[in-house]
């Protein structure tokens, strides 16, 4: 009898989890605009962070009618707790340098290509909708990453030797974006989302690629258990969360 | 679609075919609405509501917002209330809808048009380039940045006449 309901909070939470991804790494990105090494590169980062932050409201403001209760997407974005937020951990990771936010950006858009990939045929019209339009923009994404992840592995010592250091801090954070609960095998079973054992193959292969192409070590797997996908986030994300919530915690309902 | 009505509605919806043609993009004023490829359809509900069907080029585009007042004040002027916008999602725009009167209005004001019909996001991850410098017509050129002013260009330079120029990225 709870089949249809236990779906529907599956799709909702679901859904919620790829609307924060999207709006997370957005708002890291964000951090960077006036701050980046050139004016080529700031616009770059701006634009990929205007994409995602395009793709966060589409699947926000889904998971808000999902959910029934009447919330928008500005209330889904700014007026949640900490822990009611569903990204993986990786995104919130603090920017860094160039060529970390680089490495966090590499991981994070093949990661999104493969997903968009598969969700283009999901059984789920909205959501294919919405993936065949991030689809598109995440291929530039990865364009402008990737190239900039070879640029610097393959540059100078420096260069190598920083996202190298970026790589090998940011790794264990991918365990989390292939480890699949309960909500992505109902998604995967009900033909809405593809297997997260094909994205992690597909995700692989393509890293690999452009690790051999930037001269980086591919760093050993290691155990990783904690979950931003269930609520669990990393000491850095309240203060992410504060800057962003800030205008409409202290200006409720405030719009331009 | 537009010829599927008959009688007043149809002579509606061609006045805001005429209208939404006369509406500039507020990022590239060169392209009309019409011209850009994001007007999916028009056509009149039940009861006589116009229903305009709108895209966005881009998820994030801010220009969208500003694109959905312009529709809304050109059906007004042409006296086409009761109207109502509906965002459409699918299929996803794509560069291809850009019209040729578009191609070339867009090279005219200097920027490269699209140059290749979209086959496979697979295959356009390998990159997609302008055909030609819309100044001097070379297709010797390099490129500065992969985004520019808005999400849908990229920067050039071209190799023979030294200008630089914007390119409306293939998506």
């Amino acid at each position: 009898m709870s089949g249809v309901v236990d779906r529907q909070r599956a799709l909702r939470e679901y859904v919620l989890r790829l609307g924060d991804l999207s709006l997370v790494l957005g708002q890291r990105l964000g951090e960077w605009i006036g701050h980046g090494p050139a004016i080529e590169e700031d616009l770059g980062i701006a634009n990929t962070s205007l994409d995602l932050i395009g793709q966060a409201r589409f699947l926000l403001t889904y998971a808000g009618e999902l959910e029934g209760r009447g919330r928008d997407e500005d209330a889904i974005a700014f007026l949640r707790e900490e822990r009611d937020y569903r990204n993986p951990t990786l995104a919130e990771q603090p920017n860094g340098d160039f060529g970390q936010t680089i490495v966090r950006q590499v991981l994070i858009d093949a990661f999104q290509f493969e997903l968009y990939a598969g969700l283009e045929d999901s059984g789920d019209e909205r959501l294919a909708a919405i993936a065949a339009k991030a689809l598109k923009e995440t291929r530039y994404h990865l364009r402008f990453s990737g190239g900039w992840l070879v640029r610097l592995g393959d540059g100078t010592l420096e260069s190598h030797a920083r996202v190298q250091h970026a790589l090998d801090l940011l790794w264990p954070y991918t365990v989390e974006l292939f480890a699949e609960d309960e909500v992505d095998r109902a998604m995967a079973e009900a033909g809405i989302a593809p297997r997260l054992a094909a994205v992690q193959a597909a995700w692989s292969a393509r890293i690999d690629q452009l690790l051999a192409e930037a001269t980086l070590q591919r760093p050993k797997e290691q155990s990783y258990s904690w979950f931003g996908k269930r609520g669990q986030h990393s000491e850095h994300f309240g203060h992410l969360l504060s800057e962003m919530q800030y205008m409409q915690r202290t200006y409720p309902g405030a719009s331009w | 679609m537009r010829k599927a009505c008959a009688g007043a509605a149809s002579g509606r919806e061609s006045s805001a075919w005429a209208a939404l043609a006369q509406v500039e993009d507020p990022e590239i004023p060169a392209l009309s609405l019409v011209d850009l490829g994001v007007i999916r359809f028009v056509r009149t509900q039940p009861g006589g509501v116009i229903e305009v069907g709108l895209s966005p080029t881009y998820s994030g585009c801010p220009a969208t917002a500003v694109i959905r007042r312009s529709v809304a004040e050109a059906l007004t002027r042409e006296g086409l209330d009761p109207f109502t916008v509906t965002d459409v999602l699918a299929p996803a725009w794509t560069s291809d809808w850009i019209s040729t009167e578009g191609r070339r209005k867009l090279a005219e004001y200097g920027i490269a048009p699209p140059s290749a019909p979209v086959a496979s996001t697979q295959q356009l991850l390998q990159g997609d380039r302008p055909a030609a410098c819309p100044r001097c017509g070379s297709t010797d050129s390099e490129r500065v940045s992969e985004f520019g002013s808005t999400p849908c260009k990229a920067l050039y330079r071209c190799r023979s006449c030294l200008e630089p120029y914007e390119y409306f990225k293939c998506i």
